[in-house]
């Protein structure tokens, strides 16, 4: 699969590029299971159990959960792989 | 039918009814994603994946739901990621249903045990869930939906299905690792 972090926007060439960091964001749905979300983020992350579930429970009660943050690119590379994965996820900045 | 993991391999006894209902929900998820980029007009973008392909969300709440937007406030960066990625997107989830169509294929009709490795069986987990999200968006299924209906509703036999698919996706689980 081709990581869409690796493409240039042509949207943001001529923007001034802020600092602020953006970050990717896990939406709650109703049908994919608890403990599937939390079985991705532990793949796509590398994160702990412990902390995968934090962060699902946070989707689960919330309603949305940052799972991780960075530059555009890696974001969207991280927002293809949860779609990738059936998550809900989209990328803003901070 | 439920998984089991035994050493490598993940394996499950299908009765016929399940590896045809498998077959039926795979085969019809793999329309429901199109036909591959090959129809793609000029050849040289399609090369360097640069489609004039979609730009828009897919009217179909369910396909929607498969293929997302990945901005939520921004429409123009949302439709140039989706020009950017949404192939690559489609043609995974038809990779995982056609792995998932290829290991049923022998049982088609006659039911018998599936053997999985593992790249088959994070193939078979991706689908089941694919499988899941067009199926919960077409029965417009909440958190407080019940999966247990009286047989003369109209929905209980697509919901028993939802239902069962989520205690597969369950069982598969239950046998693999995360592997990071």
């Amino acid at each position: 699969m081709t990581a869409p972090a690796e493409l240039d926007l042509p949207a943001v060439d001529d923007e001034v590029v802020e600092d602020r960091p953006w970050v990717t964001i896990v939406w709650n749905d109703p049908v994919n299971l608890m403990s599937y979300v939390t079985h991705v983020l532990m793949e796509l992350f590398g994160y702990p159990r412990s902390h995968a579930e934090k962060l699902m429970m946070d989707v689960h009660e919330k309603g949305r959960a940052v799972v991780s943050n960075g530059t555009r690119e890696q974001m969207e590379h991280d927002v293809a792989r949860l779609h990738a994965r059936g998550l809900w996820a989209t990328l803003q900045q901070d | 039918m439920r998984f089991k993991r035994r050493g490598g391999a993940i394996r499950a006894d299908l009765e016929a009814v399940e590896a045809d209902v498998l077959t039926a929900v795979a085969g019809d998820l793999l329309e429901l994603l199109g036909e591959e980029a090959d129809a793609d007009p000029d050849p040289l973008a399609a090369l360097v994946g640069l489609s004039d392909g979609p730009v828009a969300a897919p009217e179909d709440p369910a396909l929607a739901r498969l293929l997302p937007d990945a901005y939520g406030d921004d429409d123009e960066a949302a439709t140039e990621f989706r020009r950017y990625t949404e192939g690559d997107l489609r043609s995974g989830k038809r990779a995982n249903a056609g792995t998932v169509l290829a290991t049923l294929a022998p049982l088609t009709g006659r039911g018998g045990r599936l053997v999985l490795d593992r790249d088959e069986a994070d193939a078979w987990l991706g689908c089941l869930n694919d499988l899941r999200l067009v199926l919960g968006s077409r029965l417009e299924v909440t958190e407080q939906t019940e999966l247990d209906l009286h047989a003369d509703d109209p929905r209980a036999h697509a919901l028993q299905v939802y239902g069962w698919l989520g205690w597969l996706q369950e069982s598969l689980l239950s046998c693999l690792d995360p592997r990071p």
